[in-house]
């Protein structure tokens, strides 16, 4: 079978796929990009069922179809506060997926050595060209079948592990992103079992892992030593014991970054599976996705000032010794109070964070900027780079409630300004404007940069109650003179507040 | 205790101390509020909107003086008005004590006790009672009114069917409370404003009301405004001569030029001599709000409009809160209830005269059958002194280009390290793989270096969409279970069957989400 059609066809996938992360840059562009990255798939998915997939090709039509039909429920019917959960789960498809693949190709490795065996030649086949008979075998088998068969001792021993590290690696994603997924929905019905946000981790925490990992070696070792597909079970078995475990250790604060991470292992698992089906383009999406997860999650942890190693290992560090004590006492505001300033304030900045997402306020939030707005104030919003559980959260939040992108800005953009701010609107985040990161150099967050709201004439925080953030760190800002509580619900504290708006 | 407000001798002066307004809001202190009748007729306010205020109507000044313990004007008081003082009765109004020597001499032998409105501190407690900023903002604003009586044109650019007509231009030379009203008023009527001022800090202020600022291109050490309490001080012979110049540059192009520039305690500086004058096209206008202290101008007529001989109207009025004087009362008598409200801590309608108090002892001029002028330096300073600016060093052309160098070597040095290193690891990975894998890894090399090099650029309000995105194209992984679907085994066919399945659930979830997301990003 000749698929230099095949081969044409993802040559221009590959393109588009390119185009359409790099047409991220803007968000003109980025609706542009979208399409190239349908178009791409499209192509490629195509090419493969004319060519090299063409067997049993209506069944893989429906099965798309099939696919197409639930992803379409999930994407049309998920809130916009629950997009991180929904990546989440989504990796762990594509991780499962890459199992499967995996051990389908091991399966096939085993049958093409029985053929050979059965017909009495040797497998895998010598240095040099092919026997007549071995060709005629050959060319019986499926398209996969066959690439198998030429393949020689060597090529046989890569291809092994290759296979062994997609499926550990799709395997380490599955059960990651269940978890991550558990994490971030708070406790889902669609679990069979409860997880809690906070880090836990086994007896034995890390030294549970590195075992895990090692004996993992020692299996790898062992199948491609010729020991059975039993190792490769028990291989995978230790892949989703890790995934769960390393996510499992890993702090609700952290989840953006262990999102993003998991994100480039699906594209890593995606690359090794490409290497062993000898497929260029699963080479290609596999490295671009896997870098760009790792590359995101790189500018995430430096956002947060925090060692990559260190949030892949899970947790926060201990503090390094004793945390300044926070003295005063929180004052609390009634929404009257609020209004009052809000209506005398001529420059407003807002500050969302995760509490925003968990009470679905960003339309009242979007509703008091068209107010304020109205009257001819300034009011922006200020976003910290890991504000919200997933990067970027809190701009989707915004533009899905038609906050105009010009008047969000980023945390460089905007903490110069906060001195000029008459007042700042805290709602739901916490560690982000935690002075304690600047002033505190035994805070377990010192050295974050953070949005220096305390700055501003006024502060506002809409905070449910008193408890501290994700991190569990008091945060010294609640207890400024200048700062005022608001408690209660965000979204029904923007209830109260917004008809007393004038 | 009786405050009362009599009728100003002062021709052409139609403001009046107290209103209804602000007599209501004495009454709430205690007090018994008194008028002399037809005092605020020409300000627009009827004896009868006193009376419905609660205010008693005196029939003649003389009863007036003589019945209130405290008495407000207007204006400094004439002589004889100093004669109906008696003792222990307090005087509020303009005094100007600094040029009143006299006058207050007289108040001081009378036993009267009197605050000077003019003299109140520049600090942010006492702005509610700093008249003079409340009347300097009503001067800036009808300055502007007056200079477009004057001006034949639009200030606003129109072009109309009938023709185009070219937008006027401003010059607001001063930017205090007057000049900041005037460049305020000015450019929302559609004038190109331009403004000057000495204190370069005020830049800001300035570009904040529209008008664009004039810098002169002149290096000096500028005393810090914050000294002098926010007023200009005295600018060298050389900054002068540069100021002149850049206004003889400009005169020829503007159209209405309003001069505020006053410096306290001295005659007003000249800024637009006669020649600036002589340059200016006919029909322009000058108005000279410092003509009461000799005028910007020199050709500039106190109290009156003169034209030049090449058609310059000058504007040399000093009474311009007086002609808005219903707008001005109103604010003035505010500044009098709030001074009232100061001197009457209980709300008890009896003035206690705090002289420990900042504010009260600075305008107080006579107190106690003592002259209490100048006051001495307030406790707390009008103005926070600015911090000197410590000017990050220049660096020298060549420390630029030497730090540019070793930029780029470092830089260099890293790329060829890293380059290094991954030539060395793929070279090792050549040794022992064979061609076969080689190729797909020359591919995988590749594409992990491109994503590196788009995903930079990636805004970083998109990170989720860019995670969905990659999410949705992650599942490439359907290639690998597309081509195994076939064989003919059958387990292989049910794992490839569900990869395919979950697979294009994610395809299609992953572009619709990313899709959904997009489609909400807006301008604004």
């Amino acid at each position: 079978m000749d698929f230099g059609f095949t081969i044409a066809a993802y040559a221009v996938a590959a393109v588009l796929f390119i185009l359409s992360l790099g047409g991220l840059s803007g968000q003109e562009s980025a609706k542009r990009a979208v399409w190239y990255g349908i178009a791409g798939m499209a192509i490629a998915v195509i090419a493969t069922i004319i060519g090299p997939g063409a067997g049993l090709w209506i069944m893989s039509l429906v099965l798309i179809a099939g696919g197409a039909a639930v992803g379409y429920q999930l994407a049309t019917r998920v809130q916009m506060t629950q997009m991180p959960e929904l990546v989440a789960i989504m990796h762990s498809l594509v991780g499962l997926a890459a199992v499967f693949v995996g051990f389908n190709a091991h399966i096939e490795l085993v049958r093409v050595a029985q053929i050979f065996t059965d017909a009495g030649l040797p497998y895998p086949q010598p240095e040099g060209p092919l026997s007549d008979a071995a060709y005629a075998l050959s060319g019986s088998l499926a398209s996969f079948g066959e690439l198998l068969a030429k393949k020689t001792a060597v090529e046989v021993g890569i291809l092994r592990v290759e296979l062994a590290l997609g499926i550990w690696i799709g395997a380490v994603t599955f059960t990651g992103s269940v978890v991550a997924y558990g994490k971030l929905s708070g406790n889902s019905s669609m679990l069979p079992f409860k997880i809690d946000t906070a880090a836990k981790k086994l007896p034995g925490g890390h030294i549970l892992n590195a075992g895990a990992a090692a004996l993992s070696v020692i299996l790898l070792i062992m199948y491609l030593s010729g020991a059975g597909g039993w190792t490769l079970v028990l291989l995978t078995l230790l892949a989703l014991f890790i995934g769960y475990h390393l996510i499992m250790g890993i702090g609700g604060a952290d989840m953006p970054v262990v999102v993003s991470m998991l994100n480039s292992y699906s594209g890593w698992a995606a690359a090794a599976i490409g290497f062993s089906l000898g497929n260029d383009l699963l080479i290609v999406v596999g490295a671009l996705v896997g870098s760009s997860g790792a590359i995101l999650s790189y500018i995430m942890c430096k956002a947060m000032n925090r060692s990559f190693v260190s949030v892949i290992l899970g947790g926060f560090g201990g503090p390094a010794g004793e945390q300044m004590a926070v003295e005063g006492e929180q004052v609390a505001i009634d929404a009257d109070g609020v209004a009052t300033a809000l209506n005398e304030a001529d420059s407003v900045v807002i500050v969302p964070g995760y509490g925003m997402a968990v009470a679905q306020a960003q339309q009242n939030v979007a509703e008091l900027t068209r107010k304020l707005r109205a009257q001819g104030k300034e009011v922006r919003f200020a976003i910290h780079p890991v504000a919200g559980r997933l990067p970027g959260h809190m701009n989707v939040l915004l533009a899905e409630a038609k906050v105009p992108y010009d008047i969000v800005l980023e945390m460089d953009e905007i903490n110069d300004d906060f001195p000029d701010t008459d007042v700042a609107i805290v709602i739901g985040s916490n560690d982000i404007v935690n002075p304690a990161a600047q002033d505190d150099p035994n805070s377990p967050i010192a050295g974050m940069p953070v949005l220096e709201v305390w700055k501003a004439k006024q502060v506002f925080v809409s905070k449910r109650g008193q408890g501290t953030g994700y991190s569990g760190i008091e945060n010294p800002l609640f207890f400024k003179d200048n700062t005022r509580m608001f408690y209660g619900d965000a979204k029904a504290s923007l209830d109260t507040l917004l008809p007393k708006i004038d | 205790m009786k405050i009362g407000a009599p009728k100003e001798l002062e021709a052409g002066e139609a403001r009046v101390a107290m209103t209804p307004d602000s007599a209501t809001q004495l009454q709430k202190l205690g007090y018994d509020c008194l008028i002399e009748t037809g005092a605020g007729a020409a300000a627009g306010f009827t004896d009868a909107a006193y009376k419905a205020a609660g205010v008693e109507v005196v029939k003649t000044a003389a009863a007036l003086w003589k019945a209130a313990d405290i008495v407000a004007k207007v204006r400094p008081p004439t002589s004889a008005e100093t004669k109906k003082l008696r003792q222990g009765q307090l005087l509020i109004s303009f005094f100007y004590p600094g040029q009143n020597e006299k006058l207050m001499e007289a108040a001081r032998a009378k036993g009267a006790n009197v605050i000077a409105m003019d003299m109140v501190p520049r600090i942010s407690r006492a702005q509610k009672m700093d008249a003079l900023s409340s009347m300097a903002n009503i001067a800036g604003y009808r300055a502007v009114i007056e200079a477009g009586n004057n001006f034949g044109r639009f200030f606003t650019g129109q072009v109309t069917a009938a023709g185009k007509v070219p937008p006027a231009k401003v010059l607001v030379v001063g930017a205090g409370v007057a000049g900041l009203a005037a460049i305020g008023t000015s450019t929302s009527l559609g004038a190109i404003t331009y403004a000057f001022d000495v204190r370069p800090e005020v830049a800001e202020q300035v570009e904040s009301m529209g008008a664009e600022f004039v810098f002169l291109d002149f290096e000096e050490e500028q005393q810090d405004g914050s000294a002098t309490g926010g007023y200009a001080s005295v600018s060298s012979p050389e900054f002068a001569a540069a100021q002149l110049a850049k206004f003889r540059e400009l005169a020829p192009e503007m159209d209405i030029v309003i001069t505020t520039a006053l410096i306290p305690g001295r005659d007003a500086p000249e800024l637009w001599t006669e020649d600036m004058v002589a340059s200016m096209k006919p029909g322009s206008v000058i108005v000279d709000l410092a003509a009461e202290r000799g005028g910007n101008c020199k050709l500039t007529v106190k109290d009156e409009k003169i034209v030049t001989d090449n058609g310059v109207t000058i504007i040399g009025y000093t009474d311009f809160p007086s002609r808005m004087a219903a707008q001005s009362s109103a604010l003035y008598g505010n500044n009098i209830r709030h001074m009232m409200t100061d001197l009457t801590p209980e709300k008890d309608g009896t003035v206690n005269h705090n002289m420990d108090d900042d504010v009260i002892r600075g305008a107080t001029a006579v107190y106690a059958e003592e002259i209490t002028f100048p006051p001495p330096p307030p406790k707390v300073a009008a103005i926070a002194a600015a911090p000197k600016k410590e000017k990050p060093r220049e660096l020298t052309a060549e420390e630029k280009r030497a730090n540019e160098v070793a930029a780029f070597k470092q830089q260099t040095k890293n790329q060829v390290t890293l380059i290094g290193i991954g030539a060395v690891l793929v070279l090792a990975v050549g040794l022992i793989a064979p061609a076969s894998f080689m190729q797909h890894f020359i591919v995988f090399i590749l594409s992990v270096f491109i994503g590196f090099q788009v995903i930079w650029n990636v805004a970083h309000s998109l990170h989720t969409p860019l995670m969905a995105v990659t999410n949705a194209i992650s599942s490439i992984i359907i290639l690998g279970a597309l081509i195994q679907i076939g064989s003919s085994s059958v387990i292989i066919t049910i794992l490839a069957a569900l990869g395919i399945f979950m697979a294009s659930v994610n395809i299609f979830g992953g572009f619709l989400v990313t899709r959904r997301m997009l489609a909400m990003f807006q301008k604004s």
